[in-house]
């Protein structure tokens, strides 16, 4: 069991899906998130009760993830940007029938078709919901091939306790590469669901889901319930790793794949004597708001990096909340930034120049 | 220890597979490894190539821009890589495709005419075992048991009877 096994990031997750429970994959294929679905499409037919259905679009696969929620199931889609501004509206509605589910977004460049090159720039779109109508994502952002496996397992268990979709948002650089990886031995939390909508069989009332509220003091009730479960979530559940903070003069701020090039600069900029270490939101919505404006008091300087021109810097900014400046590096379009281009911000913020 | 190398030719010359072998076999000596392939419309007749990475201790960026080892399997990766190649780093290329020249001095490059090799002794479509038999013995951190070990790992079950061609391959480039 405990063999080390290389994996590729898209098949990995696929594999942590099937060992935390799901049982029904929708789909649609686009790069660089295909071979996720391809390898759901060898192994969950062999599952008992398991089903993969390639759908004729992203906007079916959404929906039918919505039904098969509703029944009970351990449900997931996977695909990439331009894939899931099609499954806007079915997360919207997932959401405002308090379904869990789990839907993976292996970013590409965009905006629009975009290129299919690494990218984060889905930050702000992720972490505001995605769809219309103010709902909430559990956003998840593992940084390798091992974590990816223990966050399928957390978006799960956190989806369906709280009855919110999941993202694991990843990148076409974590999607892509292999690393060694071991499979825990996790056994998956399955919750009673009796809310599901899976024949009553005359024993029970029936049950019905749905999104729509026409009175309005109905749908405000609703939402303030959702609301109050969105609190607990931010209170229990957001999460940041760090490295090298606990002498840090400044910290970088970087999640994904972008942090590991970011852990490489810092590294380099040690090496110089610059006190600078990093701090790597695990979550996304939640935001690790707290942790980062505690560790800011004590900071010279923030230095947030993505790929993208500057979108997870304003949660920063908020969660900072003036306590040290914040400056920002990004690439977009695909490009993924180099160590050597990070190091040289690092050091032009230990000068002094801060924006 | 950190080696950061890159597998560069024509997608089919095999740039892929010759990078899993190696990160296997780092893998199987207990180094931490990582693998990142070029994806995209470059890999249709194009150049191919792929990133790996082997080092001692938890590896940061898996995207190399810099290697300590270039394995060149055709002229336009020789000409887009040689120059990036880190200085004291190793470049290992197949002379029976490239004629290119490489004057850095602060390197070393060695060649081996792999194609040419593939073809006479029977062994076609190996000249990336060729080449990195050759590269393992130049740079010496992978020893000959893991590399086996890497291969075995990499070769799927059901053309496990390819496994002796490739470690003759292998082999071949190591003496050659």
């Amino acid at each position: 069991m405990s063999e080390k096994i290389l994996m590729k990031g898209n098949e990995a997750l696929a594999e942590a899906a099937i060992r935390a429970g799901c049982i029904r994959f929708f789909g649609y294929p686009i790069t660089p998130q295909t071979e996720l679905a391809a390898y759901m499409a060898k192994r969950l037919p062999k599952i008992e009760g398991g089903v993969y259905l390639q759908a004729e679009s992203e906007v079916s696969a959404i929906n039918m993830v919505l039904g098969s929620a509703a029944s009970g199931a351990r449900a997931m889609t996977s695909s990439s940007s331009p894939g899931i501004s099609l499954k806007a509206e079915g997360i919207s509605y997932i959401a405002g029938s308090d379904l869990p589910c789990l839907i993976v977004n292996v970013q590409r460049a965009g905006p629009g078709l975009g290129g299919i090159q690494p990218s984060q720039a889905d930050y702000w779109v992720s972490t505001r919901g995605v769809g219309h109508g103010g709902a909430r994502l559990l956003v998840f952002a593992p940084n390798s091939v091992q974590e990816v496996i223990d966050l399928v397992f957390d978006a799960f268990e956190l989806a369906e306790k709280y009855r919110i979709p999941a993202m694991i948002l990843s990148d076409g650089l974590l999607g892509q590469m292999m690393e060694p990886v071991v499979f825990p031995d996790r056994a998956p939390v399955l919750l009673e669901k009796p809310w599901a909508a899976n024949g009553h069989r005359d024993k029970r009332n029936k049950n019905i889901i749905n999104s729509l509220y026409l009175q309005a003091s109905e749908l405000e009730e609703k939402v303030r319930q959702r609301e109050l479960r969105y609190r607990e979530i931010e209170e229990k559940h957001s999460k940041a790793s760090e490295y090298m903070m606990d002498d840090a003069e400044y910290a970088v701020v970087s999640y994904g794949a972008t942090s590991r090039v970011a852990g490489s600069a810092i590294d380099a900029a040690r090496e110089k004597g610059i006190r600078v270490g990093l701090i790597r939101p695990v979550t996304l919505w939640p935001f690790p708001s707290k942790q980062i404006f505690e560790k800011s008091k004590n900071l010279k300087g923030i230095l947030a990096v993505e790929m993208s021109s500057g979108q997870m810097v304003d949660d920063v900014r908020l969660a900072v909340n003036g306590n040290c400046p914040v400056n920002f590096f990004g690439r977009t379009g695909g490009i993924i930034p180099t160590p050597m281009e990070i190091l040289s911000e690092i050091e032009k913020m230990s000068k002094g120049d801060i924006k | 220890m950190v080696k950061n190398i890159i597998f560069a030719g024509f997608g089919g010359q095999g740039v892929l597979f010759a990078g899993k072998v190696t990160a296997y076999a780092g893998l199987s000596q207990g180094y931490e490894v990582s693998w990142l392939p070029s994806y995209g419309p470059e890999m249709r007749g194009g150049t191919a190539n792929c990133s790996v990475v082997i080092a001692d201790r938890p590896i940061g960026s898996p995207l190399v821009i810099n290697p300590d080892v270039l394995i060149a399997m055709n002229k336009p990766s020789f000409e887009k890589f040689a120059p990036l190649v880190a200085s004291g780093g190793i470049i290992i290329y197949d002379s029976s495709l490239i004629d290119s020249k490489c004057d850095r001095d602060d390197i070393e490059i060695y060649d081996i005419n792999a194609t040419e090799l593939s073809q006479s002794e029977n062994l076609k479509g190996l000249s990336n075992m060729i080449l990195l038999g050759k590269a393992m013995k130049v740079v010496g951190i992978l020893k000959d048991k893991s590399i086996e070990e890497g291969l075995v790992k990499s070769v799927p079950p059901r053309k496990s009877e390819l496994l002796k061609h490739n470690m003759r391959a292998i082999e071949l480039g190591k003496n050659n």
